[in-house]
């Protein structure tokens, strides 16, 4: 259910961000979703591959500070109110919700969101009970291919 | 049998034997060696000759060991005023070597060997490799520098005395290191603990565990470090991380070594004697008490030292040690009077950064310390890498990490710095002495 994301700790000056890309490019590696955090000094580059240890390794190689942290992809209705629905879904869990961010992929009204929840099992469990649907890499990754 | 069983009691090995002289004999000895060589001093080195005179001194005076206090000190500045040949004892057609400093500070200083120079440094380079349990059939890969930097002779020579294979590899190229470690079956390494600290990087993103490689010692020295950088390289490596002290102007690496017990280096004290003196009054400190190492070479012939000031901090024991030498031991050296940065007037040593460091779980030994004045105020930064150990996906964490490193130094140092997290590699790896404060400030 769960799906690997890669965060990278890049400082924030010009050109850091083009490191880690050109090394994936070269790998042919292909980026399917990013986001980006940034601090005056430093900021992390969040992102989504399919092959995240080869990845890893490679960056890891390269010399990057990389960590790979489990998110949920979660189906969101595309229509006004689809993401209010899901964070309903966790509100007064105690669950906390890090950060989210897009993934690009839209199908039959439906769109898919990754977050990043503090606690990931207890989110999935809460989220199924509310019938939201949480999708694992192999069919995320099937539906993107479809 | 692990890689690192010890033995309580090691086996009696003719090299060590004057590791375990009686006391009494020891200081027999010493005092002997020390009266001839003051007299050797005096009568051909103008500077010891004049010292000496000007405080009514001649070499007879010496009838006691603790005499050596009343005898004038030296300095780098006396070696560096008589540069090149000032301070030589003998003839250039007794002296066979000459190596000089590196020069980081002003003009290099010289220093020379006879034949018997060179055969006490081999010595007590043998014996340094000796005590950390290395013998003939052990493989040395000697990253020290060869050229002028003593380093690099002083180790080959001990080395192939003991008997064991030396790889005279010199610093740098160091995935050529690595290689060499791995395919040579590599049992003990020689360099500064900074760059087996990049090794171990180094050798990490190649892929080598250095764990499952026969290294099970590295004769670690150079310049200053801490108890807490031996656990880090230890841990890391899966090696026993042995302190070597020497330097240049006394005779090069050899000077003191640790034995397995790890507990600060053995001074070679019947070729040097020690002293640990208060730096700003020149008196004595009592054993235990921290102060400014002072060292007397006993049978130096082409240059000897007398009460030659190291402006190396530590402190003398003379507790027994649980490997039965009676040569003393001094403490750790990390850190030198003359590299403590005044920081709006606090003394800060780099050594204590590097302890407050470690203490947060997970970072790297890898920092630098930025100096700068803004507005007549001093400001101290300190950049430290982020590896993927500390590494939060998260802002707050990182935000986290940056607060817990800068409140271990501020309670270590009294200093509140700016810590900046940095990516990893960002610090420029040496491969000889590291470089760990960039000072800005113009005064």
């Amino acid at each position: 259910m769960k799906l690997k994301q890669l965060s990278l700790f890049l400082e924030n000056k010009p050109g850091a961000l083009s490191a880690p890309v050109k090394l994936l490019a070269g790998a042919k590696i292909n980026i399917l979703t990013l986001s980006i955090a940034e601090a005056r000094q430093y900021g992390i580059l969040r992102l989504i591959v399919r092959d995240w240890a080869a990845a890893k390794k490679l960056l890891e190689k390269n010399g990057l500070a990389v960590k790979a942290t489990d998110v949920l992809a979660i189906e969101v209705a595309d229509h006004p109110g689809g993401l209010a629905e899901v964070l309903a879904a966790i509100e007064d869990t105690g669950i906390n919700l890090e950060y989210m961010y897009a993934f690009p992929l839209k199908r039959d009204g439906k769109g898919f969101f990754l977050f990043r929840f503090d606690d990931p099992d207890k989110a999935i469990g809460v989220l199924q009970k509310s019938k939201i649907n949480v999708v694992g890499n192999a069919e995320l990754f099937r539906r993107l291919d479809a | 049998m692990s890689k690192h069983t010890i033995q309580k009691l090691a086996p009696f090995d003719p090299i060590s034997a004057p590791d375990f002289l009686p006391p009494s004999q020891l200081r027999d000895l010493q005092l002997e060696r020390l009266r001839g060589m003051v007299a050797q001093a005096f009568n051909n080195v103008t500077l010891f000759r004049r010292r000496m005179s000007d405080r009514g001194m001649e070499p007879g005076d010496v009838k006691s060991l603790d005499d050596i206090t009343r005898l004038p000190f030296c300095d780098k500045t006396d070696l560096r005023d008589s540069y090149p040949f000032g301070l030589f004892a003998r003839p250039m057609s007794e002296i066979v070597r000459l190596h000089a400093s590196t020069g980081t500070t002003g003009k290099p200083i010289v220093v020379a060997y006879t034949q018997q120079d060179i055969d006490v440094w081999t010595n007590v380079m043998c014996r340094s490799f000796a005590a950390c349990g290395l013998h003939r059939g052990d493989i040395i890969q000697n990253a020290y520098g060869y050229g002028l930097f003593t380093g690099g002779l002083g180790a080959h020579y001990g080395g192939e005395a003991l008997g064991a294979t030396v790889i005279p590899i010199s610093g740098g190229n160091t995935q050529r290191q690595i290689m060499v470690l791995k395919d040579f079956n590599v049992t003990a390494i020689c360099c500064t603990p900074s760059y087996f600290l990049h090794i171990i990087d180094q050798a990490a993103e190649l892929g080598v565990n250095l764990k499952e490689l026969p290294l099970r010692a590295g004769v670690f020295g150079a310049e200053p470090w801490t108890e807490s950088m031996r656990q880090h390289i230890q841990r890391d490596s899966g090696i026993k991380a042995y302190d070597i002290y020497g330097l240049s102007e006394i005779i090069g690496p050899g000077v003191a070594m640790e034995c397995p017990c790890q507990a600060g280096p053995h001074i070679f004290e019947d070729f040097f004697y020690p002293e640990v003196i208060d730096s700003a009054t020149g008196k004595p400190c009592p054993d235990g008490v921290e102060g400014e190492l002072v060292l007397t070479t006993l049978s130096k012939h082409a240059m000897p030292m007398i009460r030659y000031r190291t402006r190396d901090i530590t402190a003398l024991t003379s507790e027994p040690c649980g490997c039965g030498r009676t040569l003393r031991r001094i403490k750790r050296i990390s850190r030198r009077s003359d590299d403590m940065i005044i920081i709006r007037g606090v003394n800060v040593y780099p050594s204590q950064i590097e302890t407050a460091l470690l203490k947060v779980e997970g970072a790297q030994p890898h920092y630098q310390i930025i100096l700068t004045r803004e507005k007549g105020l001093d400001e101290m930064e300190v950049q430290v890498e982020v590896t993927g150990d500390v590494f939060s996906d998260t802002m707050g964490g990182l935000e986290q990490l940056q607060a817990r490193l800068t409140k271990s130094i501020e309670t270590t140092t009294g200093l509140r710095p700016r810590v900046r997290l940095i990516q990893p590699h960002s610090i420029q790896r040496s491969e000889g002495k590291a470089k760990r404060v960039i000072d800005q400030r113009k005064m």
